[in-house]
């Protein structure tokens, strides 16, 4: 007998209620019933209770005088600035604590991670009480510690603890000698722009002569030496100089110099000891990963200690780095707005915090704050997603 | 236990050389610690250039351990150990000069995941050796040929099976041009179908005279390639003796005893 190949015969539909597909469609309609009606409730009652207080909205607040002090910033500030330039310095100011953080706790971090790595007995045991220590320290603990026990338990400026190289340490910060570079220390700056061009066109020549030849060239060593002497040679020539403003202690306060402010110093203090902790367990884990047999393999081809780890090893343990590297960048940043807790004026000190009771424009304050935090970390994801793409594995 | 096929077993022989007077690896009254825990004691070894030499025990009985304290991939605390004239002490230089010249094929492959076939098998002979880059590439490609595998050069490990990742890492052995090839159970981790493939390789190896060391439980292999079996029981060589007299007269009870459990 002869049947006609149609395809799969169509499966026998089940009854109504049990159908996989209806369920899914009645399911989606709830849902998306029910949020609507939430958001409907929300803007309704949002809406209700600012015209019940005679409250206006909009964004018209941004362009009006904002009439306070910013005790740290690094734009222009004044009394008379607008609104929308304290957004500008929140955010600036939560930058800058968030990248120097984010270096120093990657650099604090790693140390650390590869120290509890070490066959050294202290060495490791040190980093192991480090992390376990600060990682189960809440945060704000750790800031008020710096902040109050710290730099706020520093002498009054008039008894100034006094430091090398004409700086001070006292209760309104630290104050160091301000450079002043000269008109002609730009050209150093392009020198060193030349010589970063020079040490990659190096690491290139280098890697094409070590394929070409199989010589190898001492690249770290020699690009060292280029940044350090191609700048210097540039400084010699052009006669440029940098001269130094020193603090002076005067009546009251010191004149002069650069102050870093106790609250800059202790959030930063505070975000890079305590991120770095995490940072250093990831690090461990990390290198854990990769397993002893790679170490073997490279152990047997005679590839000596440097190489294995930086060929073999450390190119597998990043990609297990990367991912949870890249929450901790998350973390600190949105961690510093903590900062607000001691008086640091970052962003959600400054904008969701005064300009917030000033103007009483709650909503709109808080939405423009988080959609800064958002892109912020949003940017940062997309940065490390694209390099963890780079590096991860092929499997199949 | 696989039988290898009969045509290969012919071409096995002829050509297979013993040096008499060159060692190629001499082990001297050596003995190895884990803390309070004596993994080998006393083993006296002497491997001529061109030997092959299959070691066989029970596990946990030092084979493995053994052969890993010939490239120093394990210290050991007492004796000599002597390879192509070096004698390997905590001298980094020593032990680096003696493992670019000791190959290693290790029972899990352990291959290079975040590198290509060919890039694996350039890695050491561009770093360690000095060879520019074409040229180790050609090498490569000659034993990826060798291998039977050109074809994977461009793909990564965790796109093979366990076959073909076993004869790459024979392969990246070979491209350092070892004098010596130790083998730690290469079939221990393959499908039953995969292990015929591999010990091709291995036995076309030894058909080109290179001095090897294999502990494996491949039976029909020591048969058929070895010079010499050792066998090996709680740290200590127990006997041994070329492959037919091993099998057919086995001296020991341990011996005896292990042998009966293995072949069927």
């Amino acid at each position: 007998m002869t049947t006609l190949d149609t395809g799969p015969a169509a499966a026998p539909r089940p009854s109504f209620f049990n159908d996989p597909v209806i369920r899914g469609i009645v399911y989606q309609l709830v849902v998306a019933a029910l949020l609507i009606a939430f958001i409907a409730w929300i803007v309704g009652n949002t809406a209700t209770n600012l015209a019940a207080q005679n409250k206006t909205t909009g964004f018209d607040f941004l362009w009006k005088t904002a009439g306070f002090d910013i005790s740290f910033s690094l734009l222009p500030w004044t009394r008379a600035s607008i609104y929308w330039e304290a957004f500008l310095v929140g955010i600036t100011n939560t930058l800058l604590v968030a990248f120097i953080g984010i270096v120093a706790a990657t650099i604090l971090g790693f140390t650390i991670g590869i120290a509890r790595l070490s066959s050294n007995f202290i060495v490791s045991t040190l980093a192991t009480i480090y992390v376990e220590t600060i990682r189960n320290i809440p945060l704000l603990l750790q800031l008020f510690f710096w902040y109050f026990a710290v730099l706020k338990a520093m002498p009054a400026v008039r008894d100034s603890i006094v430091l090398p190289l004409d700086s001070f340490i006292n209760q309104r910060g630290i104050f160091v000698p301000k450079p002043i570079p000269d008109p002609q220390f730009g050209f150093v700056w392009i020198g060193l722009a030349l010589a970063i061009i020079g040490v990659i066109v190096l690491r290139t020549w280098a890697k094409k002569r070590l394929e070409a030849t199989g010589k190898r060239f001492p690249v770290f060593l020699s690009s060292v030496a280029v940044l350090v002497i191609v700048p210097a040679i540039v400084w010699f020539i052009s006669g440029a100089s940098v001269a130094f403003d020193p603090p002076v202690l005067e009546r009251f306060n010191f004149k002069g110099g650069l102050q870093l402010p106790p609250e800059f110093v202790a959030l930063l203090f505070g975000l890079t000891i305590y991120t770095a902790s995490f940072i250093a367990e990831t690090v461990r884990g990390g290198i854990q990963a990769v397993s002893r047999g790679q170490t073997e393999a490279a152990m047997s081809l005679g590839l000596k200690e440097g190489d294995r780890l930086r060929l073999v090893i450390v190119p597998q343990a990043m990609r297990v780095i990367v991912p949870p590297l890249t929450s901790q960048y998350l973390n600190l940043t949105k961690n510093s707005s903590l900062g607000a807790a001691i008086g640091y004026p970052e962003l959600v000190n400054v904008f969701s915090g005064t300009a917030l009771n000033q103007t009483g424009r709650a909503i709109e304050c808080i939405a423009l704050t988080m959609l800064v935090y958002l892109t912020f970390s949003l940017l940062t994801s997309a940065i490390m997603n694209w390099y963890n793409a780079r590096v991860s594995l092929v499997e199949r | 236990m696989t039988e290898v096929s009969a045509t290969t077993q012919d071409r096995a022989t002829p050509h297979m050389t013993v040096s008499k007077t060159n060692v190629a690896i001499e082990v001297i009254g050596m003995h190895k610690w884990y803390a309070d825990f004596h993994v080998l004691r006393d083993i006296n070894l002497k491997v001529m250039e061109g030997e092959r030499i299959v070691i066989a025990g029970p596990s946990g009985s030092g084979k493995s351990t053994l052969i890993r304290c010939i490239n120093r991939l394990e210290e050991h605390q007492e004796g000599q150990i002597i390879v192509n004239g070096t004698e390997l002490t905590a001298d980094i230089k020593r032990i680096d000069e003696v493992r670019r010249e000791v190959g290693m094929v290790f029972q899990h492959f352990n291959l290079f995941p975040h590198l290509t076939i060919l890039q694996n098998l350039t890695l050491a002979p561009i770093w360690v050796r000095g060879i520019p880059k074409a040229e180790a590439e050609a090498t490569a490609m000659h034993y990826l040929e060798r291998v039977k595998i050109p074809e994977q050069a461009n793909k990564f490990p965790g796109q093979l099976s366990g076959g073909q990742q076993q004869r790459v890492a024979i392969a990246r052995s070979l491209c350092m041009q070892p004098k010596i090839m130790l083998f730690d159970e290469p079939t221990s981790a393959l499908d039953p179908e995969m292990v015929k493939e591999v010990l091709e390789v291995m036995i076309s190896l030894a058909e080109d005279g290179m001095t090897m060391i294999c502990v494996t439980h491949e039976m029909g292999f020591a048969r058929q390639v070895a010079n010499r079996v050792i066998f090996m029981d709680q740290g200590q060589i127990i006997e041994q003796n070329e492959p037919e007299a091993f099998f057919s007269n086995p001296q020991h009870e341990r011996t005896k005893l292990f042998l009966s459990q293995i072949l069927h």
